[in-house]
């Protein structure tokens, strides 16, 4: 059954359309792959999604579980299960981590009508999952993201979906500023979160991210669309020819 | 510029209220004799209005308008009342010191269980011994303010506390201030001297009893922190929404010893705490940090004047606004550093964080330095809620409000964390809690 589906989006930014009538099918359980050049409209797309203010909808629509998600604020699609791993995680100073992992989970549990977890069961969980992303627990002690490296942030991220267990998972350049080894702990976070109930959109710029995070399908954007969709085989093909083919034929 | 020109609408009122209040003020003689002079030199003025540069941005004359009347005896429903927000209000374990309408009400202070090194008299009636004259100068403070002078016309009360050579009080003394009249005034004054080594945590609470509205508070403190002592001095400003508050504090700072002062006022349509300190011994160190809550048409003002005095003393402010609907935070700080006050190092930061775009704060700096070889700076900033950080918090499944008090508490907790008291920084964590609830 398909978990989300965008049908014909069009969106401007500024008066500006980026989006031109994008359309994207994805089934739960499913890892789709979106790649494409810079500018083409891959953060947008994640942006819109979780309901960022500034985006303006002007045509098409967006079924989540057949919900209509672009009528949900932003806090309504996380406790429906959207989670979006940003490509650049804001640093949040005076606000500890824990105490921003304890609010935002009991607030969405809140507003699914489920209890809050208590005190010792999060702290339990917390901890077990930095302990798998390899992060020290006085970094949970500090501002959210306040002076974590690039690959701390992004490992922030995975820690938030893994701790959220979100039904879609949206990874914007999760492989950007991240050396190998960074990557390969993120990719692991990634992967133990797949699951026959769990979609994930991975978006990326470059082929090697896929090497860790297998997809099932891969679509190609470019200049605001969906211009080619195949296996994960056509990561390698755009690795070896590149986007130029697809910018001309958008 | 002639100050008769600017003789204000008030000045027949004020004369008549304290005309009407003589049978009621302790003290003569000498002291009846500086609480005319005392209104004399506010008669000059009049309620301080914006042509009076300390006073600029809180026009009084415009906010206030009137001198209400002194406040009458409180009678027992009204201590009942008092009893009852008291208890509110109260910290656990500290020795309270509670002030009814101005007047010090023994009933509901723990002046029976005082700890020891610490004596409480009450200034009434040390102004009322005979033979006074020599305690006078209780009602004399060498800094000038036409507010701190009406304030020395009508005292009614207050307390003077001593606190002993090398004291070490291991619970807050906490002085509360509770209004039960309205449309009525009161005038309390205190004076706290910390001995030499002492260490001291004193709570100031402003509150409001059931019932009581639109009422005028003018309380001043007069405060001696002495050599290699320390004082922790927590302020919770919680009156009625349409109280006025005009509180003056004045501190001498002696040698090695340290104070740290933080306000949070919620409360009160119109507000001030003008706070003047000198660094008279070398070596101390000032922490100042102010919080302003406001919401409606809330007009809160923070005045501090630092005056270094003597060489090697530090100062630092630290004040944070959060001004929702049209309400107006005001910040002014003066550093003054002596010619001979080499070494010093004093910075202020004023920060607001406005909620509407109709919410105004102002902030106004001013460094006089005589000296040459300091460190002295102070910056200012003003603006909204990041929207990239609200958009976090609510893709991460916060609700708009929650995410936004959220953010504010963050910003208020920069200066809420200077309270080295746990006990008590959690209280006023509560405090503002409470008030972003109240916004929801
Ligand atoms: N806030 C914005 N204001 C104006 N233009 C924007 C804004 N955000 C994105 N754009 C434009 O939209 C296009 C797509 O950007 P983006 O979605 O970030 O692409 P990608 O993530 O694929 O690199 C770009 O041309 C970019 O300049
Ligand atoms: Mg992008």
């Amino acid at each position: 059954m398909a978990l989300l589906e965008i049908k014909n989006l069009q969106v401007r930014v500024e008066e500006r359309e980026i989006l031109h009538g994008l359309t994207l099918t994805i089934d739960a359980g499913k890892v789709h792959a979106i790649m494409g050049p810079n500018g083409s409209g891959k953060s947008t797309l994640s942006h819109v999604i979780a309901g960022k203010p500034g985006y303006e909808v002007t045509g098409g629509e967006i079924l989540f579980k057949g919900e209509d998600l672009l009528a949900m604020a932003p806090d309504e699609r996380a406790a429906k299960g959207v989670f979006l791993a940003f490509q650049y995680p804001v640093e949040i100073p005076g606000v500890a981590t824990m105490t921003f992992l304890r609010t935002a989970l009991n607030a969405q549990r809140k507003a699914r009508g489920e209890e809050e977890y208590s005190t010792p069961d999060f702290l339990k969980k917390v901890r077990e999952i930095s302990k798998s992303l390899n992060i020290p627990q006085d970094m949970l002690k500090r501002g959210v993201n306040v002076g974590f490296s690039g690959g701390e942030k992004k490992r922030n991220e995975v820690l938030q979906m893994a701790l959220f267990q979100p039904s879609l998972c949206i990874l914007d350049e999760m492989d950007s500023g991240l050396d190998i080894d960074a990557l390969r702990i993120a990719a692991d976070g990634v992967n133990a979160l797949r699951s026959p109930e769990r979609s994930m959109i991975v978006i990326t710029h470059y082929q090697r991210l896929l090497n860790y995070i297998v997809p099932d399908v891969v679509h190609v954007m470019s200049k605001g669309r969906v211009v080619k969709s195949g296996g994960k085989e056509l990561a390698l093909e755009l690795e070896a020819s590149g986007y130029a083919q697809f910018e001309d034929a958008a | 510029m002639n100050v008769a020109l600017v003789k204000n609408d008030s000045g027949p009122a004020a004369s008549s209220v304290f005309a009407a209040a003589q049978g009621r003020l302790p003290g003569t003689g000498k002291v009846a004799e500086i609480r005319r002079d005392a209104f004399a030199a506010f008669e000059r003025t009049g309620l301080p209005h914006r042509r009076i540069e300390e006073w600029k941005y809180t026009d009084l004359r415009a906010l206030v308008r009137d001198v209400l009347p002194l406040a009458g005896a409180p009678d027992a429903a009204a201590l009942a009342r008092a009893k009852a927000a008291v208890a509110e209000a109260a910290i656990e374990g500290a020795t309270k010191l509670v002030l009814v309408d101005g007047v010090v009400a023994t009933d509901l202070s723990d002046l029976a269980a005082l700890p020891s090194g610490v004596t409480v008299r009450m200034l009434r009636a040390v102004l009322d011994e005979q033979s006074n004259d020599s305690r006078a100068d209780l009602l004399l403070t060498k800094t000038s303010d036409p507010m701190l002078s009406l304030n020395a016309a009508l005292v009614t009360d207050g307390v003077v506390v001593t606190v002993a050579d090398g004291t070490q009080l291991s619970s807050p003394l906490q002085l509360i201030h509770v209004a039960t009249a309205s449309k009525a005034a009161r005038y309390s004054r205190s004076h706290v001297r910390v001995g030499q080594g002492a260490r001291v945590t004193l709570v100031e609470s402003a509150i409001a009893a059931a019932g009581a509205a639109a009422y005028q508070a003018n309380d001043a403190a007069v405060v001696w922190v002495g050599d290699e002592a320390q004082l922790s001095h927590v302020r919770l400003m919680r009156d009625a929404s349409d109280a006025v508050n005009v509180s003056s504090e004045l501190f001498t700072i002696g040698a090695k010893s340290r104070l740290n002062l933080f306000n949070m006022t919620s409360g009160a349509a119109v507000s001030r705490l003008q706070a003047f300190f000198t660094m008279a011994g070398e070596g101390s160190e000032l922490i100042v940090n102010g919080v302003n809550l406001l919401r409606d048409k809330q007009h809160g003002d923070m005045t501090l004047v630092v005056d270094h005095a003597v060489p090697g003393c530090t100062s630092r402010e630290n004040f944070r606004a959060v001004l929702d609907d049209r309400a107006h935070s005001v910040f002014q700080g003066r550093i003054i550093v002596r010619q001979d006050a080499q070494q010093t190092d004093g910075k202020m930061m004023t920060r607001a964080l406005l909620l509407s775009d109709e919410a105004e704060a102002d902030s106004k700096p001013e460094l006089e330095i005589f000296a040459d070889d300091v460190s002295c700076g102070h910056g200012a900033t003003a603006g909204a809620l990041d929207d990239s950080l609200l958009f976090y918090l609510r893709a991460r499944g916060l609700p708009e409000k929650q995410a936004q008090a959220l953010l504010i508490q963050a910003f208020v907790g920069e200066a809420i964390e200077a309270i080295e008291d746990d006990h008590l920084r959690e209280r006023v964590i509560a405090s503002a809690q409470d008030w972003m609830e109240a916004r929801a």
